[in-house]
């Protein structure tokens, strides 16, 4: 056990009498890794609904995340350690946020008491992020682990089967309404947070960077939901098939 | 005609063992123009001696009055009781100050106590010199820090605070609006690195979760979430 850990958990201070600078490292990474997610995300259903386009348009996305301009047929390698780092940040920011949370009963008992009567937008936004927060601790944590696994079975079969053949989609369902909800409420508390896009008038500020979260969130889970639609269709026009891997060919015969 | 209000209040006293926290149902006669510290009076005069709640001023600047008002953190003497259609209104003591009758709480102690963990007042190694006028700064600068300085130390902010509600050793908006005006004012010699010793932990700026409950219930409109998010800023950066 080192000395200095013992002089701050006694004293509130490091041994050169200064408070610790981790308080701030922990609030400035549990924001930053909030970020990197939420983009994330955003550019995760941009690329997962390319489905709505074609399964061409999916299968070649796919293809360009294997690097497959640089191996020939691509490789599962850059996919993985991808996913690997995403789980990473994932557990971290959620160990993090985890500080947070209302513990004990008094504590949960004082904030629904508080946010039930006081009944007000912020609160309830950060009730719903706890909430869906806690949700995403499972949710998440098996999506990313099956994906971490089966890096190579990403393509229009491969994660339509998954969706309708290996009953996936029930987890997928939940999942998108947490993450868009915890993901778009993220992105407004970062700014407020931070005081980024204040201008000069941050209440109207605060009103626009709350619409656009509303927006965020309604065109994600629109997109999210259709997304969904497509693969179960397309698993379940497949299931015969199942385990039968897309390729640009494979289409073309299956039309003849 | 003037319509009957029911106006429903906690009553309990901590400090009477034969006390027990109870619901109490006043009803009287709205009058116009009547706000809710016209409301108590009433009642107090008329219905139930026995009622506490804390006044002073009547207008909005000592910060006495607060209490929750069907459900918000709001100041009784700004809050008209014609502002509720279905005349009801329900009345309890502000959260996270100590009770200590009924509707009346301490947030002197609380502010007190605040007030020296914070330090709120100018730090300097200049020598005071009443024969001379002060320091001249900015005009701009002076108005910053005049703005923040309306604080009235109410409360509401604190009663509003979620991480307040959870964590009775939260700092409150009140406390960082406080460091806040310090910073900005050129008399204080103080540097980042000093505030981040009064404010750079989970009780301090660090705990703050940007609900802006503070933001929205002052009842003096401060900027208290652009300047939580500037001393957030610069205290990331000690």
């Amino acid at each position: 056990m080192s000395q200095e850990n013992i002089i701050e958990s006694l004293t509130g201070k490091t041994s050169k009498k200064k408070k610790s600078r981790i308080p701030a490292k922990l609030d400035f990474l549990q924001s930053a890794t909030g970020l990197i997610l939420a983009i994330f995300m955003i550019f995760h259903m941009l690329f997962v609904s390319t489905i709505l386009i074609s399964k061409d348009f999916m299968y070649s996305v796919t293809k360009a995340f294997e690097l497959s301009f640089i191996f020939e047929g691509g490789s599962t390698v850059p996919v993985f350690i991808s996913i690997l780092i995403i789980f990473i940040i994932f557990i971290f920011h959620a160990f993090l946020a985890m500080r947070k949370f209302p513990i004990s009963y008094k504590e949960v008992l004082r904030l629904k008491t508080h946010s039930d009567l006081m009944n007000h937008g912020d609160t309830k936004l950060w009730i719903i992020q706890v909430v869906t927060g806690f949700l995403l601790f499972f949710l998440g944590s098996v999506h990313l682990y099956i994906m971490l696994t089966n890096p190579g079975n990403i393509g229009p079969f491969a994660s339509s089967d998954r969706v309708y053949s290996d009953t996936m989609w029930p987890l997928y369902i939940l999942l998108l309404i947490a993450v868009e909800f915890h993901g778009a409420i993220g992105l407004y508390r970062l700014s407020v947070k931070w005081g980024w896009f204040e201008g000069s008038d941050p209440k109207k500020s605060r009103k626009r960077l709350k619409k656009a979260k509303w927006i965020l969130s309604g065109v994600m889970l629109v997109l999210g939901a259709a997304t969904l639609v497509a693969y179960m269709k397309i698993g379940a026009e497949h299931q015969s098939n199942y385990g039968e891997r897309y390729t640009i060919q494979t289409e073309v015969q299956n039309a003849y | 005609m003037s319509r009957e209000i029911t106006i429903t209040a906690l009553k309990y006293n901590p400090s009477d063992c034969n006390s027990k926290p109870t619901f109490v149902d006043y009803k009287l006669q709205e009058e116009p123009g009547m706000t809710l510290y016209i409301a108590l009076t009433k009642i107090k005069a008329t219905v139930d001696h026995d009622l506490s709640s804390d006044f002073v001023c009547r207008a909005g600047i000592c910060g006495a009055c607060g209490m929750i008002i069907n459900g918000k953190p709001k100041l009784a003497c700004k809050t008209l009781t014609s502002d509720f259609k279905d005349g009801k209104i329900e009345l309890l003591p502000l959260p996270t100050f100590p009770l200590i009758k009924d509707l009346s709480v301490d947030t002197g102690s609380w502010m007190k106590n605040m007030s020296i963990r914070v330090n709120s007042w100018i730090v300097t190694n200049e020598k005071t010199d009443i024969s001379k006028l002060e320091k001249r700064i900015e005009p701009e600068v002076a108005d910053e820090v005049f703005e923040l300085d309306r604080c009235i130390e109410c409360g509401l902010c604190v009663a509003g605070c979620s991480t307040a509600i959870m964590r009775k050793d939260f700092v409150g908006a009140v406390g960082l609006n406080r460091v806040a005006r310090f910073s900005i004012d050129p008399h204080d010699e103080r540097t980042d690195e000093d505030f981040y010793e009064l404010i750079g932990d989970d009780e301090g700026i660090f705990g703050c979760m940007s609900l802006l409950a503070c933001e929205d219930y002052c009842p003096k409109n401060l900027p208290l979430q652009s300047k939580i998010a500037y001393m957030r800023r610069k205290m990331i950066k000690v």
